[in-house]
């Protein structure tokens, strides 16, 4: 429960989702469920694709058809809670996350893929790694993920 | 006696911004800080704030303190900035007494800015004076201002925002945090601050609080329990956790010590955080020209803070004859600003409060 232990419920968490048919192309997931105030996500989008409107307690609306997964409102989440998903084939997820941990994974790493209950799922391949001055220290860490886990991948963490 | 047209008390957010709208309007003034530098508890934010552009929203703390003191230093001839410098006395003919380097100077002014900010509650628990107890805000200047470490393994009492911000910034730094204890049924901060901090491993245990501290010489293991609807420990359920830090983030309460000095009117509110001075909608209190912005009249955001700061530098330098070309659109748009932020229903208890002060 979000309330309780800041783990959002599956049925909460797939209000944020497309319809599967969409996930072709990169979008933007905004895991943010509660009013809080804050715009960042909607002012940084340069596709506009992201309504919040005058009221910034309003969360965030993504327009689907409008988004093209481009990461920049990822860094610019002060809640870290926007990642970009893609179905990229049969077996494959990739996602674009934000990371604020160091040392940074490497291009090429496998690192442990993570849940949002803070458990290791499964194994995930590091496909790029971007920091750039706009990006202010939040890096935007590209993954490829099991497919399976697309609903329940939400960070890394390094092997031990 | 030194003169100046205004003195502000308090050199975070809401008193540079303050300084910095005075100074568009025409009015000098003077900044008081007791630190060695000026920028309040913004400089060891190392986090992405909330709010919106106009208050510098995603932008780092500690950089948004820095575009708050370039501002000001934009106004060399106009704005003057004592730091580690004490008022020690405030009386109602406007004259202020401070102390620097073992020095005492007297300044008579023609209005008072009251920008002092907030402080720390405590917690009362068995040994809470062990070293390696501290305040979450000392945790950030130890960790974020002079990169000390407080310790390997920690506990932080409190999930408000402070809580679980600097739990994350802990983890960032390379601490171990074993959980956060929050005595209350459901989390106190922004629900993504929590996810943030569960998705990396740690566990949130609401309705759960410490019961005592346990060390000779310093912090060796706490004793913490669940906690019953009234907040009383449940009997068979206290567990032990070996640690080297416990970290106290339990609140606010507003610095207003100076207000009681002067002798404005003041109500306990706890919504506010504590005692707070009544005021009208322009943040001045029941004495004519003594004015106050930020915490000390209500805990809140940084980003509120700096609004509020700009709003009573606005009215304030109106009020001794400065009055800012754009005034009528600023006001309506610092007005605007606090109202959008206060809007949500993390403002509820906050509005509900500054109704109670209104005057």
């Amino acid at each position: 429960m979000l309330n309780i232990n800041g783990v959002p419920d599956k049925k909460l968490i797939m209000t944020r989702f497309p319809e599967k048919e969409y996930l072709i192309k990169p979008l933007a997931i905004t895991e943010c469920y509660e009013a809080i105030p804050c715009d960042p996500c909607s002012t940084s989008c340069p596709f506009d694709a992201i309504y919040i409107g005058e009221d910034i307690n309003t969360p965030p609306i993504v327009d689907f058809g409008k988004c093209t997964g481009c990461g920049i409102c990822v860094y610019n989440c002060p809640g870290l809670a926007i990642f970009i998903v893609q179905e990229l084939d049969e077996k494959h997820a990739r996602f674009k996350i934000p990371y604020e941990l160091r040392p940074l994974p490497i291009k090429g790493e496998t690192w442990s893929g993570v849940n949002r209950t803070g458990e290791i799922i499964t194994e995930v391949l590091i496909e790029k790694v971007s920091l750039t001055d706009r990006q202010d220290k939040t890096a935007l860490i590209q993954v490829l993920v099991p497919v399976e886990f697309i609903n329940d991948f939400i960070t890394i963490r390094r092997q031990i | 006696m030194k003169k100046i047209d205004l003195v502000i008390i308090g050199g975070g957010p809401a008193g540079l911004s303050a300084a910095k709208m005075a100074a568009e309007s025409g009015l000098s003034s003077l900044i008081v800080e007791r630190d060695y530098k000026v920028g309040g508890q913004l400089v060891k934010q190392t986090h992405m704030f909330f709010g919106s552009e106009k208050q510098y929203a995603k932008t780092r703390g500690i950089d948004i303190a820095k575009i708050l003191v370039d501002d000001v230093l934009k106004y060399p001839k106009m704005i003057e900035i004592m730091t580690e410098t004490t008022v020690v006395g405030l009386y109602k003919d406007k004259v202020v007494t401070l102390l620097q380097n073992e020095k005492y100077i007297k300044v008579q002014t023609n209005a008072i800015i009251i920008a002092t900010g907030a402080s720390e509650k405590v917690l009362a628990f068995e040994n809470n004076d062990l070293p390696g107890i501290y305040g979450a805000g000392a945790v950030q200047t130890l960790m974020n201002v002079h990169g000390v470490l407080p310790g390997q393994d920690v506990v932080m009492v409190g999930s408000g925002n402070i809580g679980l911000i600097v739990s994350y910034q802990l983890i960032q730094a390379g601490v171990n945090v074993l959980c956060v204890l929050e005595a209350a049924k459901e989390i106190g901060g922004y629900k993504v601050h929590a996810s943030k901090l569960k998705r990396l491993g740690v566990d949130i245990k609401t309705s759960h609080s410490i019961k005592k501290a346990v060390g000779k010489d310093y912090l060796e293991k706490i004793i913490i329990g669940k906690l019953d609807e009234q907040w009383n420990f449940i009997a068979g359920t206290e567990e032990e956790l070996v640690v080297d830090s416990l970290c106290i983030s339990v609140g606010l309460s507003p610095l207003s010590n100076l207000l009681s000095m002067i002798g404005t009117e003041m109500k306990y509110v706890s919504y506010l955080g504590g005692l707070v001075p009544l005021i009208d909608k322009n943040h001045e209190t029941s004495i004519e020209n003594v004015f106050v912005a930020g915490d000390v009249c209500g805990v809140e955001e940084a980003s509120s803070a700096i609004v509020e700061g700009y709003l009573t530098g606005l009215v304030v330098a109106k009020k001794l004859g400065f009055i800012h070309p754009n005034y009528d659109e600023l006001y309506l748009d610092f007005k605007a600003q606090l109202h959008n932020l206060r809007s949500g229903p993390f403002g509820e208890k906050l509005r509900l409060g500054l109704e109670e002060i209104m005057r």
